[in-house]
């Protein structure tokens, strides 16, 4: 069994502003803006595809708002 | 074994494997900024070194006039309004009185350059021991996008449509470089947040602005150059390039003066 580095993002989508920043900065491009949006009427940030993160956190450094939380494990695959 | 999402999300969320979450020295109340703004992360990595070097209980900063006049909202840590500008005497008064606390400044090129370029000037003369953090968008975000001392030559602002006219308005200020000039002044860098390297490199010169508070050698300058995408009518992510295109040229990162002695030339 190999060990990986894996990583996992949680946006508080009611507090996000939908200002795209993570998006960008994201090396990976996991994050999309959804096409729903929040209680205040934003299109808020969301974390599609889990696979590939390896909990970065840049996505969350450049947060202005501060919404996203960054989880890191190395696991078994 | 397949990964799928819930499985990685099972494996990885745990409290013992949090790497990043909001510091508790911001409150939970909404940012008051527009979306994209540069202020939120500048709070945050100060926020954040406050309470990695356990100053929570040792700490005052002040708030200025201008978008971050409620940063005393946001930050939860002991807070004083100063007057329009007058941070930096507030500051010196405060420091004076109670020489052990960290006592910081938190101002915008409005507050800081134009109103206040009097007070900043002279309490850095005087080698006052208190951090500046200089938030500098070039604009005056707060009243509508008006021109501000450090607007770029031939930027369009409300109140300059046609670009700034360096004949009839004069140039931007820098006055990150005018106060390395002044000898009370130890430590003084210009550093931006707009992407993640450039915010861990802010915070590493923040530490050090602190630091060298602690020590109690002299003025520590942080100027951060931020963006203003509502003021410049861009989005968040547009106005970050245009950023890194326009403010950059002209206001170069970088430490300016380290340890009480010039490490760049000045022009």
């Amino acid at each position: 069994m190999a060990k990986k580095v894996q990583g996992y993002i949680e946006i508080d989508k009611e507090k996000c502003k939908g200002c795209e920043l993570c998006v960008v900065a994201c090396p990976k491009d996991i994050i999309r803006m959804s096409k729903d949006v929040n209680g205040k009427g934003y299109h808020y940030a969301e974390f599609f595809n889990p696979e590939p993160c390896v909990g970065c956190a840049d996505c969350a450094v450049v947060c202005p708002d501060g919404v996203i939380t960054v989880y890191r494990a190395r696991i078994e695959v | 074994m397949e990964l799928t999402a819930d499985k990685i999300k099972e494996l990885v969320v745990k409290p013992e494997n949090k790497v990043y979450a909001k510091t508790p020295l911001l409150t939970d109340k909404t940012l008051s900024y527009c979306p994209g703004c540069g202020h939120g992360v500048a709070h945050r990595i100060l926020m954040e070194l406050v309470e990695e070097m356990g100053l929570e209980n040792d700490t005052i900063g002040i708030a200025p006039v201008g978008c971050s006049v409620l940063a005393y909202e946001f930050m939860n840590v002991d807070m004083q309004e100063a007057a329009h500008g007058r941070a930096p005497a507030l500051a010196t008064a405060i420091k004076r009185l109670w020489p052990g606390k960290f006592v910081f400044t938190y101002q915008g090129d409005g507050d800081l350059a134009a109103i206040g370029g009097n007070e900043t000037l002279h309490a850095c003369n005087r080698g006052e021991n208190i951090t500046i953090i200089f938030i500098n968008n070039g604009i005056y975000g707060m009243t509508g996008g008006q021109m501000a001392p450090t607007t770029l030559p031939g930027m369009r602002t409300s109140t300059s449509p046609y670009g700034r006219d360096t004949h009839m308005m004069g140039n931007p200020l820098k006055m990150t470089e005018i106060v390395a000039m002044l000898p009370g002044t130890y430590f003084v860098t210009r550093q931006a947040v707009h992407t993640a390297k450039h915010a861990r490199k802010a915070k590493k010169a923040i530490k050090k602005a602190i630091e060298v508070q602690l020590e109690g050698k002299g003025t520590s300058f942080v100027e951060i150059v931020s963006n203003c995408n509502s003021g410049w009518k861009m989005t968040p992510v547009k106005a970050n390039q245009w950023l890194e295109e326009n403010m950059l040229d002209y206001y170069h990162l970088g430490d300016i003066k380290v340890d009480g002695k010039l490490v760049k030339e000045i022009v």
